[in-house]
């Protein structure tokens, strides 16, 4: 057994029991934001020291957790996707809640739920991974006290999120019963075609859809998107999603590879009804959250397509697309972040003028939305055009399409908010205060979409290599 | 000046001012504008020197320049120009050059007004230069959204509010470039095998011949679905109007001069050079969507009473004329269409500035509030009589030989409706002359006597376009010449290739 290989997850525990006891330790009066900083600290420690792991694959105790570069490139991204969320969220987190200092600490577990997703090799740990995230998310979610819809948020996703975990579990009882195994390597040797486990496969999808918010599994996503404390709709966006998809392509694709026959046509219509609904039911939201939970419902499908390609080229449009999304949501909640406490709402119309009040903001919170409408030539257009060329050679040419006309409806709802964002004065001429932290996620976030979406071989080479590690 | 990456050059100066311009304070107003004014002329500069130094003699592509980009995809920094795409590319930088000059009295945040200006520029630069399909797109959509944001922070809400035709705008032309993407996607797909695959537009061009008729067919329906909606082809036109009634003038300036023209430059390059056997089933529809845009859009053009409003449906029955000679499919009718894509360019800029100019003196653009206008201002009013009488095809100016170029190809292909067209001429004729007639001339008004005439830089659209018109229109040889050595050789190969597979449709009409 190779500990060297946990490493980062050992390190993010201990940071995390640092935060808590240094919190304890500080006088009460004291802002947590220096906890917050050492945060940032250590996660920017570890995500550096990832790079160094690439090139030692492995897997400690009996293949239940495995080290590839497919893991390591799902961990930077969630190390990443954390980090740029404690950015921006010190001045959010020290005006909403009482408790800023278990905030991070937090975070910090929830974190590494999702890296032990990412390396998760049996069904075991995916969901001991997926707990470790759930169950802290639970909490966050409801943490904002004050807010009675917060609460109200965290109690439903308690409920249905627990429901779920215990569909799949369910599920991976009754794989377990018929295989004999968790490990995938070995649920892939034992596989055959029969109804007990179709029936495991089928609670398993179900709870993985619920987890990514697939339709029709996506009821929960707009209310507690829209009651959670802003930063923490920003990281169940990009990483409880992301973490769900690492698992499910191993799962899908190692697991049940041999049941693609089967599990591909649910999928497939799963993922072109993900599209459809989110997209049109986002035209008619006036909360920006709500509206970018439903865009990331729809979001979630197109990502979801790319395991219908069953190949390297289908995963790796999907790397690429989890990683830009992740960017683009980074850069969007941001703005939300910014413009709720200035405000005190997220209607869309508090995002009027806002042109004015801060050109940067709005000028990132445009990019960030043009992006996810897959416009060039920013990430968004290049991460659409890996994924339907991925599935187009594979024949799901119906879904292209469908992709293609969804994705220009979505430019509407997109274009709102930047209309409301570039017209109309209104009569709050306050100016806006925005902290160095959130400018420097703001600017990082409008590099990024814009230098992926002009040069993304880098990054696709990246993704490449991750992606051959299945096959 | 071997070696020199001229086009890179062309293209990446105007790059650099946006990020020098992005770093200058807001209140640096008159900083901001001779900034871009400097950008420009370094611009414009280098492509006269481009259309001097290219060479008619040797023809095909010249100044090449080449840089792999996406290998996987097949995606590479491809830019060049031949005797197609030269003469827009200088068209754009003419106009481009004009625009800065036309926005010269914005006050309202001068520095992100000429940020998106210059963007729409470089987009537009950017789509005539590259061989690239790939980045061929990324530079088209470029302009999209700054346009948007154009209208919304800097047009006007005279007929319609600028909200509403903004966003007319930009849903038809995202609509439409979702369609051209499909289609350059489906072409990249099937033209060639899997590791061979590339957006080379020369490359596609070669493997056409893989590609079976029914394929064609639905590809070119797909581009023509996309590039007719940036065309304002009928019936795809009705966000044009409202677009450049809402926009601000350099923005109507490019848009009706330019960026319309990529839709016309997309169909001769993807679809008639790539796709011949697509082109020539869908010719005789093309023929009777431009008889119906030159005809129709005249009259209505006739009933406007708004100046822009006029503009805006004129230019849709020109294009009329562009598609005429596109759809006609022989060398002297396509030769007409691409001259006279230049001519309509300068001629309509010309137009929208000095509307533009009006606008701001009189403080309106409604017909029958003018008049009179060349008492106070005769050096607007010439500007309007250059482009009337080059819109009327007056010979001697730059309308006359595309026109008749067009008229005398197309009449071999249809001549039914090419009478059809030249009628057009006639009402062409009408709304110009009124417009003319009742803004310019008359009795003097009273009201405008304290308007001052055009002065200082608010003349360098009218030098510059006004002088073009006439150069041109003297010297025609100087456009169709370099217009001919692009479209002779390129056309060789589809003439054999058309003659090899006969239409499906193409005798029917």
């Amino acid at each position: 057994m190779n500990i060297a290989l946990l490493t980062s997850e050992i390190a993010i525990v201990l940071l995390a029991v640092l935060l808590i006891c240094f919190d304890l330790l500080l006088p009460r009066q004291e802002a947590r934001r220096s906890l917050g900083y050492l945060a940032v600290c250590g996660i920017l420690g570890v995500l550096l020291y990832t790079f160094t792991q690439y090139g030692t694959a492995g897997t400690v105790y009996r293949d239940f957790f495995v080290v590839d570069s497919l893991a390591l490139f799902f961990k930077q991204v969630f190390l990443l996707a954390t980090l740029l969320t404690i950015l921006f969220s010190f001045d959010y987190v020290e005006k909403f809640t009482e408790s800023s200092g278990e905030f991070y600490a937090l975070l910090l577990f929830a974190l590494l739920g999702m890296m032990i997703m990412a390396s998760a090799h049996d069904l075991l740990t995916v969901f001991i991974g997926l707990e470790i995230m759930a169950v802290v998310f639970y909490v966050l979610v409801g943490f904002d006290m004050a807010k009675i819809k917060s609460s109200e948020a965290g109690i439903k996703y308690l409920i249905l999120g627990s429901a779920s975990s215990a569909v799949l579990l369910y599920g991976i009882s009754w794989i377990y019963g018929f295989t004999g195994s968790l490990l995938f390597k070995e649920i892939a040797a034992n596989m055959a075609a029969s109804p007990a486990i179709l029936m495991g496969l089928g609670l398993i999808t179900v709870g993985f859809c619920f987890k990514l918010s697939i339709v029709p599994f996506h009821m929960w996503a707009p209310d507690v998107y829209e009651g959670a404390p802003t930063p923490i709709t920003a990281l169940l966006a990009m990483g409880s999603k992301a973490a769900a998809f690492a698992v499910l392509m191993r799962v899908f694709l190692v697991a049940f590879a041999g049941l693609k026959l089967y599990w591909a046509p649910v999928l497939s219509v799963l993922a072109a009804l993900s599209m459809i609904v989110g997209i049109v039911v986002a035209i008619w939201q006036t909360g920006i959250k709500r509206m970018l939970a439903y865009s990331s419902v729809a979001q979630a499908g197109y990502i979801l397509s790319g395991l219908l390609a069953a190949n390297a080229a289908g995963v790796k449009g999907m790397l690429f697309y989890i990683v830009l999304y992740m960017i683009a949501t980074v850069g969007a909640f941001a703005v939300v972040v910014a413009v709720e406490e200035h405000s005190g709402s997220d209607a869309i119309e508090a995002f009027s003028g806002l042109s004015h009040k801060s050109p940067l903001l709005a000028l990132t919170m445009t990019l960030s939305l043009i992006s996810m409408a897959g416009i060039p030539p920013l990430a968004g257009f290049a991460g659409k055009l890996y994924l339907f060329m991925a599935i187009a050679g594979q024949g799901y040419l119906w879904l292209v399409i469908l992709g293609f006309v969804m994705s220009m409806i979505s430019v509407y709802y997109y274009i709102l908010v930047v209309k409301a964002m570039y017209s109309r004065k209104t009569g709050d001429e306050r100016r806006l205060h925005v902290s160095g932290s959130l400018r420097l996620v703001a600017m990082v976030s409008m590099f990024a979409t814009l230098f992926i979406g002009i040069y993304p071989e880098p990054l696709a080479e990246l993704a490449n290599a991750a992606a051959r590690v299945l096959w | 000046m071997a070696g020199f990456p001229l086009l890179t050059a062309i293209l990446l100066i105007p790059v650099a001012g946006i990020v020098l311009l992005a770093c200058l304070p807001r209140s640096a107003d008159k900083a901001v504008k001779l900034m871009s004014a400097a950008i420009m002329t370094a611009v414009l500069g280098l492509t006269l020197y481009a259309y001097w130094a290219y060479d008619v003699g040797l023809g095909g592509v010249q100044f090449v320049e080449q840089i792999s980009w996406i290998r996987e995809l097949g995606v590479s920094y491809a830019l060049g120009v031949d005797g197609i795409s030269l003469p827009l590319l200088l068209l754009t930088v003419l106009v481009g050059f004009s625009t800065i000059f036309v926005s010269w009295n914005v006050s309202d945040r001068p520095k992100e007004f000429f940020i998106h200006l210059l963007l729409l520029i470089v987009g537009a630069i950017g789509t005539f230069i590259s061989r690239d399909l790939f980045i061929f797109l990324l530079f088209y959509e470029l302009g999209i959204v700054p346009s948007y944001l154009m209208v919304l922070g800097w047009g006007s809400d005279k007929r319609v509010s600028r909200e509403y035709a903004g966003m007319k705008l930009t849903i038809y032309l995202l609509l439409g470039s979702a369609f051209m993407l499909a289609g350059v996607v489906s072409l990249y797909l099937f033209a060639l095998p899997d590791g061979l695959r590339t957006f080379n537009m020369e490359a596609l061009a070669q493997a056409a011949g893989n590609l079976s008729d029914p394929v064609q067919v639905v590809i070119f329906f797909l581009l023509l679905l996309g590039f007719g909606s940036t065309l304002s082809m009928w019936p795809f036109y009705s966000w044009a109007p409202d677009g450049y009634a809402a926009a601000p003038t350099g923005v109507s300036m490019l848009h009706a001069a330019v960026l319309k023209k990529v839709g016309a430059y997309g169909l001769i390059r993807l679809g008639l050079l790539v796709l011949p056997a697509g082109v020539a089933f869908w010719a005789p529809f093309i023929a009777l969507f431009a008889v119906v845009n030159i005809l129709y859009a005249a009259f209505v053009a006739i009933a406007q009473k708004d100046l822009k409003y006029v503009m805006a449906y004129s230019s849709i029955s020109h294009i009329g004329y562009i598609l005429l000679g596109f759809a006609a499919l022989n060398l002297i009718s396509i030769d007409g269409a691409v001259a006279n894509m230049v001519a309509h360019g300068l001629m309509s800029a010309l137009f929208f500035a000095m509307i533009g100019l009006v606008d701001d003196k009189t403080k309106t653009r409604y017909i029958p509030d003018l008049g009179g206008l060349a008492h106070q201002m005769p050096r607007i009013a010439a500007g309007f009589m250059l482009a009337g009488m080059s819109s009327l095809g007056l010979p001697g100016l730059i309308g006359f030989v595309p026109e008749f170029t067009i008229f005398v190809g197309a009449f071999r292909a249809y001549p039914g409706y090419t009478l059809l067209a030249i009628s057009g001429i006639v009402f062409t004729a009408l709304y110009i002359l009124r417009i003319l007639a009742n803004v310019l001339f008359g009795p003097r008004r009273a009201e405008f006597d304290q308007c001052r005439d055009a002065a200082g830089v608010e003349l360098v659209p009218l030098l510059v376009l006004g002088s073009v018109l006439i150069l041109f229109g003297v010297f025609p040889q100087m456009l169709m010449g370099m217009v001919n050595s692009g479209m002779e050789p390129a056309l060789a190969l589809v003439v054999q290739h058309l003659q090899a597979a006969p239409a499906l449709l193409g005798g029917v009409f």
